[in-house]
């Protein structure tokens, strides 16, 4: 008997914010097809209804929560949680590219549809409720971050960002490949609640064993997206050649994204197995804080400051999810929103002042920028005292969160070494302030030039968030709560 | 009838073993028994066949490039192309849709890759062929440094 497979209405509605961002994203590619070379064009504003109605619809996707498109996708407090987290980065490192774009000569409409592109993928990995489907969500979100990574192509530095990315990326996401033929070696299924009771229910020895090789090769995987360590070289490279909005779109999104399947896989499909992934997760999340922090003491380049400063907070991340509870979903789901909002405020400061070509992009060039740009030195203070973890910003709470989750799971000792990193960490963004506001203008500061509009949007709107989540958490913390239930 | 993993797999195990035995007796016997001449025609890559005309590793246009991507694009397209042709008619008009938005989405793309000059090999700047420069010295500094 032919099963049916043809979807219903709702079925469609709940991925329609994907829908609108890949129609979007064909339209510019056929537009910029048609019009040839010789047109000037800015597709900015329509690449950013196509964020808003996406975003809008992934809002109202949440009321009428629930499977589709045969149990490949879910639609539930968590999903759309991270659709809209990914959706508004990708708004904003829309509003900080523009002018970039236009600064490096290089505006063209391939970066807007590589960006619908991304996000789509992105959020199809928030949704995804199947190992097939999340495979198939990190490789569009990552296919299109690789070629945004390379986006100036002339510039060696893009080129060396994208190629390292793309080689070290497409090995990493073999090992989840792999992960995901074992696991469907040994429980035949792919569907992650399927997983889950062929895991529970009592089987041989080495069904477990299997399960746990599998895991370990999915986490490789993750932890290479997430950039944790051991698996975390890339990125400060990448992250340092990348275009400024590229970067400050690379560390968060994806990243968010990466976190999302993460969480879903391991709590809901390796639920049963916690013990086998436990000790990696936990040993990773330790090595990756310490690796971040100890390597950003000693950079002297501000991307790649910011970079490992990515992967620590990846590591405090990681803690969260060591603690296998729910409160450890709801905080990691809180820190990757006050992370988002932070790091792409700190990227923005970075894309506005390093000029074209990016020559101003060390730590010392922002000498005096306390007195030339009170305003922008503000807010990027804001975002360093968020990331260092100061109470009324949202890094104060999601650190607060998450060593409270790892307390409750007794990982005691995981949670004094997190907290001392963190401590570690208060240096170099200290130093940063320091150079602002204690330092004579140098060259670099006295040709700056006024904010633009689109990153002057991207500093206040990511400074309102900050602040918001470090005010009033509560707002955010208790829709993570009450969607932090992974296992339905 | 085997049940357990390990009943299952032996087999697998027999033959990985007996090939890496065969694969070492080989290399072991040629090596033992065969004589150890060293000279510029035995080291050469094909002993019996044509003579070297240069390095391999030579610069080829990026065309090259794009076409083989091209190329999958529309390979992944059969690809899919199969199967749905199998299950068509259980599918029906569903399965006509879904194929229809794929196809679609192939053709937006070659459409984008046609209109970008990717496919054009007519319009070249001199010495840009795909095939190198013919006048050209035989032997470029990256040639030289890569050798």
């Amino acid at each position: 008997m032919p099963a049916n497979f043809a979807p219903s209405a709702a079925d469609y509605l709940r991925i329609l914010p994907e829908i609108i961002m890949t129609v979007a994203g064909v339209l510019i590619m056929l537009l910029e097809g048609w019009l040839g070379e010789n047109k000037k064009r800015n597709l900015s504003v329509q690449t950013f209804v196509a964020f808003a109605a996406a975003l809008v619809s992934a809002v109202a996707a949440n009321g009428n929560p629930g499977l589709s498109f045969s149990n490949m996708l879910i639609v539930d407090g968590f999903a759309t949680f991270f659709r809209v987290l990914v959706i508004a980065v990708g708004i904003l490192s829309l509003f900080s590219a523009t002018q970039y774009l236009k600064r490096e000569h290089a505006e063209s409409s391939e970066y807007y549809a590589l960006l619908l592109f991304s996000v789509t993928g992105q959020c199809i990995m928030a949704t995804a409720n199947e190992l097939i489907m999340i495979f198939i969500g990190l490789e569009i979100s990552s296919i299109a971050t690789y070629v945004l990574a390379g986006y100036l192509r002339d510039d060696k530095r893009n080129n060396e960002a994208a190629l390292k990315y793309f080689l070290l990326g497409s090995f990493a996401t073999a090992f989840l490949l792999y992960g995901i033929a074992w696991i469907y070696g040994t429980t035949g299924s792919t569907n992650l609640s399927t997983i889950r009771i062929a895991l529970l229910t009592p089987g041989s020895e080495t069904n477990v064993i299997l399960a746990g090789t599998a895991a370990a090769l999915m986490f490789v995987g993750f932890a290479f997206k997430v950039s944790a360590a051991p698996f975390q070289i890339w990125a400060p490279d990448v992250y340092q050649g990348a275009p400024a909005p590229v970067t400050l779109f690379m560390s968060a999104g994806p990243k968010a994204a990466a976190f999302a399947v993460f969480l879903r896989v391991f709590m809901t499909a390796f639920g049963p197995i916690t013990s086998r992934w436990e000790p990696f997760v936990w040993s990773s999340a330790l090595l990756t804080m310490i690796i971040g922090n100890f390597a950003a003491l000693m950079q002297t380049n501000i991307k790649r400051l910011l970079a490992y400063s990515s992967i620590a907070n990846a590591g405090y991340v990681m803690v969260a999810i060591a603690a296998d509870s729910q409160i450890g979903v709801a905080a990691a789901m809180f820190y990757l929103a006050a992370y988002a909002f932070m790091n792409i405020g700190a990227f923005a400061v970075v894309t506005h002042f390093s000029r074209q070509g990016e020559k101003f992009v060390n730590v010392e060039d922002l000498a005096g920028l306390g007195w030339k740009q009170p305003v922008t030195a503000a807010l990027f203070s804001i975002f360093l005292l968020s990331l260092i973890g100061v109470p009324l910003t949202g890094g104060f709470f999601g650190k607060f969160y998450i060593f409270k989750a790892a307390l409750d799971a007794n990982l005691v000792w995981l949670t004094v070494l997190g907290l001392l990193n963190s401590a570690v960490a208060a240096y170099y963004y200290l130093r940063i302030l320091v150079v602002m506001y204690m330092k004579e203008p140098g060259e670099a500061t006295l040709s700056l030039q006024p904010v633009g509009v689109g990153i002057a949007a991207t500093l206040w709107i990511s400074a309102v968030g900050t602040l918001v989540l470090g005010i009033f958490p509560s707002v955010v913390l208790n829709f993570a709560t009450a969607s932090s239930a992974l296992v339905k | 009838m085997p049940t357990s993993y390990s009943d299952t797999y032996f087999p697998v195990l027999v033959q990985i073993v007996i090939a890496v035995i065969v694969a070492a007796a080989l290399v072991a016997i040629s090596f033992l028994l065969g004589k150890h001449v060293k000279n510029r025609v035995k080291d050469s890559p094909y002993e019996s066949g044509i003579a070297p005309t240069g390095s391999a590793r030579e610069r080829f246009s990026v065309k090259f490039y794009l076409v083989a991507i091209v190329f999958i694009l529309f390979d992944i397209e059969a690809v899919f192309l199969y199967p749905w042709a199998v299950v068509y008619r259980e599918l029906k008009l569903f399965g006509f849709g879904e194929m229809l938005v794929f196809v679609i989405l192939i053709l937006v793309g070659f459409f984008y890759v046609w209109k970008k000059g990717a496919l054009d090999w007519s319009h070249e700047a001199p010495g840009d062929s795909p095939y190198g420069d013919p006048d050209a010295a035989p032997q470029s500094s990256v040639t030289k440094n890569a050798a």
